[in-house]
């Protein structure tokens, strides 16, 4: 197994740090950038799936239910998709409330 | 057989080029560069240089094209000057945070406003802190020889950086010198093929100029910083071999009567040549003086100054730039930082002239120097002398 990126020295950058293996992108957990995170009352979800259209990080799939989802391990808390959301599905909760 | 010609020395600079065989050339005209890119623009469509010739709308683009050639792997070339170079700012950094090794001639030229198409040292400096290599010549030889170096130091796997090689804008690209162009059959001997270690390939795709978050920028940084630093051992090794197969030498720090002299004069580029005359002159009248002259200014020659100036009692620096409101001349602020530290050092007298093109002449040289005799012994409430101006 590679290092994690937290235990590569200086040394071990590549030429340019040129990155030659894919994937690393999904490996980023921009999630922690996250201030607000989407709560969902899928009661109201007619599954439109128009969340999943404005999402500009891509991170909502439907879930084992068939209901549009954010993977909070990407998702960035724009909260675009609970301002899209007309069924008012969706609302924005601040990180830190349970 | 190697002759001496008489030719301009922007002509020989796209003639040493050709020779290196370079594969691609991406280049915006502008003065005083523009002979180097239009006499390779003339070589690649006679079909003497088989390059791809980018003539394109910018210098930023001159500088963004000259990054996808070296990251495919070609032998990449372009040159340019003053306003150019600035406009290229930021692509500089990226072209050596990727590590990719192109060589650029920089005719050096004041930045405006006011507008001068002159030389001075203004752009170089404003560069200084792009990660390139950065190498100063002082006559037409030295450039030919020095762009074919700059291939060989930019493109060796121990280095892979990109190079700047400094010629001052019309001083030097603008006059006709006896020059030596070396034969092809010794340039190819010289200089290997350009074999970039992880090329763009589809068939092994990579990404290049990606995203580092804060945990890894610090250590990619200072990968960076070290690999420019070490690759002044490549660079003497590059001149080392330069000269056992062409006979001229290059050192980071060239000296010219200086062991031994109570005075110093340090010059760059082409201003070199006029000092040493008035150098000889002084010398004749029995003044203990000698000079210096920085032909490697990224990385920065600490030890070879240091050990260049360490018996001198006074050590005058003449820069042609600006650095506006701060220490005085980017030469001299930067020597003074490397001499701080050191037991012994020479009181050092900085002057800013030549600026956007005036000469200074033996006799001006002279003048200057006598001047800086003078404040050495006296002092100075000034951070730094300018030379030449009216009051």
């Amino acid at each position: 197994m590679a290092k994690s990126e937290s235990e590569l020295t200086w040394r071990d950058m590549e030429i340019g740090c040129i990155v030659t293996e894919p994937g690393g992108a999904r490996q980023y957990e921009s999630g922690t950038w996250r201030s607000q995170r989407p709560t969902y009352d899928f009661k109201k979800c007619i599954k439109c799936g128009i969340c999943q259209l404005f999402c500009p990080e891509g991170c909502i799939e439907p879930n084992q239910d068939g209901y549009f989802e954010a993977n909070l391990f990407y998702c960035k808390g724009c909260g675009i998709c609970a301002r899209e959301c007309w069924p008012r599905v969706i609302k924005m909760i601040e990180e830190e409330e349970k | 057989m190697t002759t001496r010609v008489g030719i301009e020395v922007s002509i020989a600079v796209a003639d040493a080029v050709r020779l290196t065989n370079t594969d691609v050339i991406a280049a915006y005209p502008i003065t005083p560069q523009t002979h180097i890119v239009e006499h390779l623009a003339e070589l690649v469509a006679n079909g003497e240089l088989d390059a791809e010739y980018i003539p394109v709308e910018s210098e930023h683009s001159a500088m963004s094209a000259c990054l996808g050639s070296a990251a495919a792997g070609a032998r990449t070339f372009t040159a340019t000057s003053s306003q150019g170079l600035a406009l290229m700012n930021e692509v500089l950094y990226v072209a050596s945070g990727m590590r990719l090794p192109i060589v650029m001639a920089v005719a050096n030229r004041a930045l405006s406003a006011p507008l001068s198409i002159w030389c001075d040292h203004s752009d170089m400096m404003s560069v200084r802190d792009t990660g390139w290599i950065q190498i100063i010549v002082e006559n037409g030889q030295q450039a030919v020889d020095n762009v074919i170096c700059a291939f060989r130091i930019g493109e060796d796997r121990r280095v892979l950086l990109p190079v700047m090689v400094h010629l001052d804008g019309f001083n030097l690209t603008h006059v006709i010198e006896p020059i030596v162009l070396p034969e092809q059959r010794e340039v190819d001997k010289f200089l290997p093929t350009n074999k970039y270690p992880l090329p763009l390939n589809p068939d092994k795709p990579v990404a290049m100029g990606d995203f580092a978050p804060p945990v890894i920028f610090t250590e990619a940084k200072w990968a960076q910083e070290m690999n420019l630093r070490d690759s002044k051992k490549v660079v003497l090794e590059c001149w080392d071999e330069f000269y056992k197969a062409f006979g001229r030498m290059y050192k980071p720090v060239e000296k010219y009567h200086s062991d031994g002299a109570g005075i110093i004069l340090l010059t760059i580029g082409s201003v070199g040549e006029t000092a040493s005359v008035a150098i000889d002159e002084l010398r004749a009248d029995d003044e203990n003086i000698g000079q210096v002259r920085l032909r490697l200014w990224r990385p920065f020659p600490f030890e070879e100054l240091r050990q260049a100036v360490k018996d001198a009692e006074v050590l005058i620096i003449l820069d042609r730039a600006i650095s506006f409101g701060g220490p005085g001349g980017p030469v001299a602020s930067e020597v003074k930082a490397a001499l701080y530290n050191q037991v012994g050092r020479p009181k050092i007298v900085s002057f800013v002239g030549a600026l956007g093109g005036r000469d200074i002449t033996v006799a001006g040289f002279k003048n200057m120097i006598k001047k800086g005799i003078e404040i050495a012994r006296t002092g100075s409430k000034n951070e730094y002398e300018i030379y030449g101006v009216r009051e």
